[in-house]
């Protein structure tokens, strides 16, 4: 009897720990937010922070999508509008929009969006690639993410942060 | 093995600054070849490499130094005269101890740096060539031990000795033994203490220093009574050193150095210091943001002044902000002046250059240079290397003629190539004079016609110091030839682009068969410049004031129109003038004012009228890089950030000199649409009613009903404000309300007042307020009239139409 539940207690275990420790491995965390009608992601650990909009000013001969730079603290950033990066008409501001300062390398710029939703954390194997019709030449999503009743695009951050004119 | 690291990294800080003098001394010797001082001092750098590296143990460098010294030792005792040829040789050695001594910087050894051998061989077959009757040297291969000896020894002796030593080198063991014991007894007696000194520290540390101990000999009494005690531990060393085996005696010998070392160089310390070049950047950064700091803090003193006039506590915060910033400048000036470098760092590889370029060329021509020890920053010696040797090679390649030639022209054979350095105001001035064949303005001209670099039109029109300009564009060479020096057609572009990455400016100057001066004007330091703010609209931009000549201001019709461009006419000269916002598509909102300034900007001999709204003033700013994603936007070198927080872009003064050509005034245009619509109806005319209250709001629209215009509503200022900047209406009178949240009438009325298209809007301020000051501060911030609460509502209606020109009876 009390081997029995020695062996049952032990597959519990076993269950508990196998899972959490392969979670460990593969889990993605993302923080989502809204651009336009569509979520996407990107990972938590190239957010350096994110802020509420601040003055930015214009700079010229640059696209469109590029707002202008900001001033974080005293360092100079690059503020781009992720709606018009996307095709979408120009943001306008609102309580919600934020500016969401990422990271990659050395790189560092702000992108604003319309709205934040969640942080989720996502598994590595229900990351699917991006599907061939939405790649473009940009590269701009890395891949799309299977949640239970939706499903949200994974920004490539590399290439967010590349300049592409 | 920290200690060694130290030893090795001191090594090599200090091996690279005696080549760089070796090389100078080299090429001086070869002109007075005769010069003993010269002879000794060229002798003693490959001595003291070759000393410090065997006890490193780097065999290879070892190996190289000690046949350049024996060769060295030859000529320094008459046995050898220093012809081209041997020259040569020796320099050749110097280039490849450089290479080996970067490779240990890199590496930390010289195994596999670079094979010297056969330098050596050449080396050996000098030394042979010149007296065979002396096979010592040769003999001397550098094992370890012999070097170790040396080592110890040498560093106990004095110069002369030194050298007997090298002779006598199976006198030496004895020697060495009855010198140490006179120096021991001489220290009993303690007297005379100076010899004994040297012999334990000096080797050890700066060769320099003993050559300097002779000089200060005062100041050596002092030292002595320090280095008595270090002395007297390193004798112990010693002496445990002569008992132990062969083997350890390498090993005590290096601490028997390494802790003399750090006792000598306290007696060095109070001069100077040797700070991480980080280091110093860190913390120019700091007084960067110290700066902007400062600058903010001003600003606030400014407005509180305003707010506060006459307030006792004022004049104390006065006192603050201007000890504060005075401080910081003072602060600012003495950080730079800690990272200011001799510009002689980079003038000392100028005179080698010349001489291998003259042999390789088969000129003569000699380099005068002169002001080298004016100072630069760092940062900027480090990047001015580059384009001076371009232009130095230009000078010997397309400058100096043959000697030939020069004689034909009735000019000495030798050409003379002159670097000078000197300050002037905030600037350094880099001037490279060469008295060479000059550049011919026509042929210049025929050349860049030729390649398609510019059209006839404009070869006509170019003064010839334009067309001297023509040899910095890119894809222009003057060279017939392509030689192995220059003519490749890389060079002067890149030396252009280099020295405007300073803020710099390049002047030439030339004339045919006589000669030509290149003038190269740099800031004294990169990270923070004085610059000229401006507006144009609602943006601010910051121009260097470097390249500020002057500014003008005009009314739009000085300005005429020269073949669809816009010039200006200032005292007898047409400048083409630009406006700012169409090089940098800024939104054109508002009409251009009664008045514009123009901003005079200059490079070389170019210059342009800048157009723009209005001057804000001359401030200091800090240049912040816009990272790699902005990087390069036509135009704009940076970003700075103001008193206020905001970023305001700093110009590019030579990329917008080139854009200004592209660029089409859209002044013209921008006059037309200002036109007015015609108004036929009261329907037509726009109020704006601004006020928080619900009811006042009410009471307004209805009093106005009558009139038929149209009306719009805001809660409070900025909502106005906003409104009205929008755009989609133009509004022709504004009811404002005092009071209000988030921004009230008053500042609502300045704002308004700050844009050229409102300046003639009426403003109407409807309030209860009723003093005298109340209405003082409306007019000063700009409303047109002032009505207070209570009013009947034809009063309202009659000033409303007044303001906007509506006939009342035609309405009603």
């Amino acid at each position: 009897m009390s081997n029995q539940l020695e062996q049952v207690l032990k597959k519990q275990q076993e269950q508990q720990r196998g899972p959490q420790e392969g979670e460990i491995e593969e889990v993605v965390q993302l923080v989502g937010f809204m651009v336009g009608d569509e979520e996407f992601a990107v990972p938590i650990l190239s957010i350096q922070e994110i802020i509420k909009p601040i003055e930015y000013t214009r700079t010229p001969k640059t696209p469109p999508y590029v707002l202008g730079v900001f001033n974080l603290r005293g360092s100079v950033l690059p503020l781009i509008d992720l709606r018009m990066k996307f095709g979408l008409s120009k943001s306008k501001e609102n309580e919600d929009t934020r500016y969401m300062v990422i990271k990659h390398n050395d790189e560092v710029a702000g992108f604003v969006i319309d709205r934040l939703t969640q942080a989720t954390r996502i598994k590595e194997s229900a990351i699917d690639p991006a599907p061939e019709t939405l790649s473009d030449e940009q590269n701009l999503i890395y891949g799309v993410g299977k949640q239970r009743d939706k499903l949200i695009s994974i920004l490539n951050v590399e290439a967010l942060l590349k300049r592409d004119f | 093995m920290d200690e060694f690291q130290e030893i090795l990294e001191d090594f090599l800080v200090e091996a690279f600054e005696m080549i760089e003098q070796l090389d100078n001394d080299l090429i001086e010797l070869e002109n007075s070849p005769e010069d003993l001082d010269l002879l000794n001092r060229i002798f003693r750098v490959a001595h003291t490499i070759k000393g410090s590296s065997s006890f490193l143990n780097f065999d290879i460098l070892t190996h190289l130094t000690h046949h350049m010294e024996d060769v060295l030792n030859k000529a320094r005792k008459g046995e050898l005269t220093i012809t081209p040829d041997i020259m040569d040789v020796v320099l050749e050695s110097t280039d490849k101890m450089k290479s080996i001594l970067e490779h240990i910087k890199e590496t930390g050894s010289d195994e596999g740096s670079v094979d010297v051998s056969p330098t050596v061989k050449r080396l050996e077959a000098v030394l042979n060539g010149g007296e065979a009757s002396e096979p010592e040297p040769v003999a001397q291969e550098p094992e370890p031990e012999p070097e170790e000896e040396e080592k110890d020894l040498s560093e106990m002796s004095e110069e002369e000795v030194e050298a007997e030593i090298e002779r006598l080198l199976a006198q030496r063991q004895e020697e060495d033994r009855k010198r140490r014991e006179a120096k021991k007894a001489a220290e009993a007696a303690g007297e005379k203490p100076q010899e004994s000194d040297e012999k334990d520290l000096s080797e050890m540390s700066e060769e320099e220093v003993e050559a300097e101990i002779e000089r200060l000999l005062a100041q050596r009494q002092e030292e002595d009574r320090k280095k008595r005690e270090a002395k007297k531990k390193a004798q112990e060393e010693q002496k445990a050193k002569e008992q132990s085996a062969a083997a350890a005696k390498k090993e005590e010998s290096k601490k028997a150095a390494a802790k003399p070392a750090p006792k000598e160089r306290k007696a060095t310390v109070e001069q100077t210091i040797r700070v991480d070049v980080k280091r110093l950047d860190d913390l120019m950064n700091l007084i960067g943001e110290l700066v902007l700091g400062k600058n903010r803090l001003l600003k606030i003193y400014d407005d509180v002044e305003e707010r506060y006039e006459g307030e006792q506590f004022l004049e104390e915060l006065n006192q603050v902000v201007s000890s504060v910033s005075l401080v910081t400048t003072d602060l600012q000036i003495a950080v730079m002046k800690t990272r200011m470098l001799p510009i002689g760092k980079v003038f000392n590889k100028f005179p080698r250059m010349v001489r291998d370029l003259s042999r390789e060329l088969h000129k003569e021509i000699e380099l005068v240079i002169s002001g080298e020890e004016t100072e630069l920053d760092k940062s900027i010696v480090e990047e001015i290397g580059d384009p001076l040797v371009h232009i130095i090679r230009n000078s010997c390649d397309h400058g100096i003629e043959t000697p030939e030639e020069r004689v034909a022209k009735g000019k000495p054979p030798k050409g003379t190539v002159e670097l000078k350095a000197y300050n002037e105001g905030n600037h350094i001035i880099i001037e490279i004079v060469d008295d060479g064949k000059g550049l011919d303005a026509d042929m210049l001209k025929t050349k860049a016609l030729e390649k398609g670099l510019i059209s006839e039109k404009e070869a006509d029109q170019m003064s010839d110091k334009e067309a001297f300009m023509l040899i910095f564009k890119p894809g222009f060479s003057t060279a017939a030839q392509v030689t192995n020096v220059s003519g490749r057609g890389v060079g002067m572009d890149v030396v252009r682009s280099n020295i405007e990455k300073l803020n710099g400016i390049i002047e030439i100057d030339s004339e045919v068969d006589k000669g030509t001066t290149l003038k190269l004007k740099i800031p004294l330091t990169l990270a923070i410049i004085q610059s000229l703010l401006v507006s144009v609209q609602e943006e601010y931009y910051a121009i260097p004031l470097a390249s500020v000549l002057e500014t003008v201001r005009i009314t739009p019709d000085e300005i005429q129109s020269v073949e669809g461009r816009s010039v200006l006419r200032l005292r007898d000269e047409v400048l083409s003038l630009v406006h700012l916002a169409d090089l940098f598509d800024v939104e054109r909102v508002f009409s251009m004012g009664e008045h514009a300034y123009v901003v005079i900007i200059g490079i070389a001999e170019t210059k342009i009228g800048v157009i723009v709204d209005s001057l804000v003033g001359q401030e200091e700013v800090v240049i912040k890089s816009l990272g790699e994603y902005l990087k390069g936007i036509e135009g704009i070198a940076g970003a700075t950030i103001r008193g206020d927080g905001r970023v305001t872009l700093i110009v590019d003064v030579g990329a917008i000199m080139d854009m200004a050509k592209n660029v089409k005034s859209s002044m013209q245009n921008l006059e037309e649409s200002a036109e007015k619509a015609e108004k036929s109806s009261p329907a037509d005319y726009n109020v704006l009613i601004v006020d928080d209250s619900n009811t006042d709001r009410a009471i307004m629209r209805r009093a106005l009903e009558p009139l038929g215009v149209t009306i719009t509503e805001a809660t409070n200022g900025v909502e106005a404000l906003n409104l009205m900047k929008d755009g989609s209406k133009t509004f022709d009178a504004a009811l404002v309300d005092i009071e209000m949240p988030r921004m009230d009438g008053y500042t609502l009325a300045s704002e308004i007042r700050k844009f050229n298209k409102f300046k003639n809007v009426p403003l109407i301020a409807v309030t209860s307020r009723t003093s005298r000051s109340d209405r003082m501060r409306g007019v000063e911030v700009g409303m047109t009239e002032y009505i207070t609460k209570p009013y009947t509502p034809e009063y309202l209606m009659n000033v409303v139409a007044r303001n906007i020109n509506l006939n009342v009876e035609h309405a009603v």
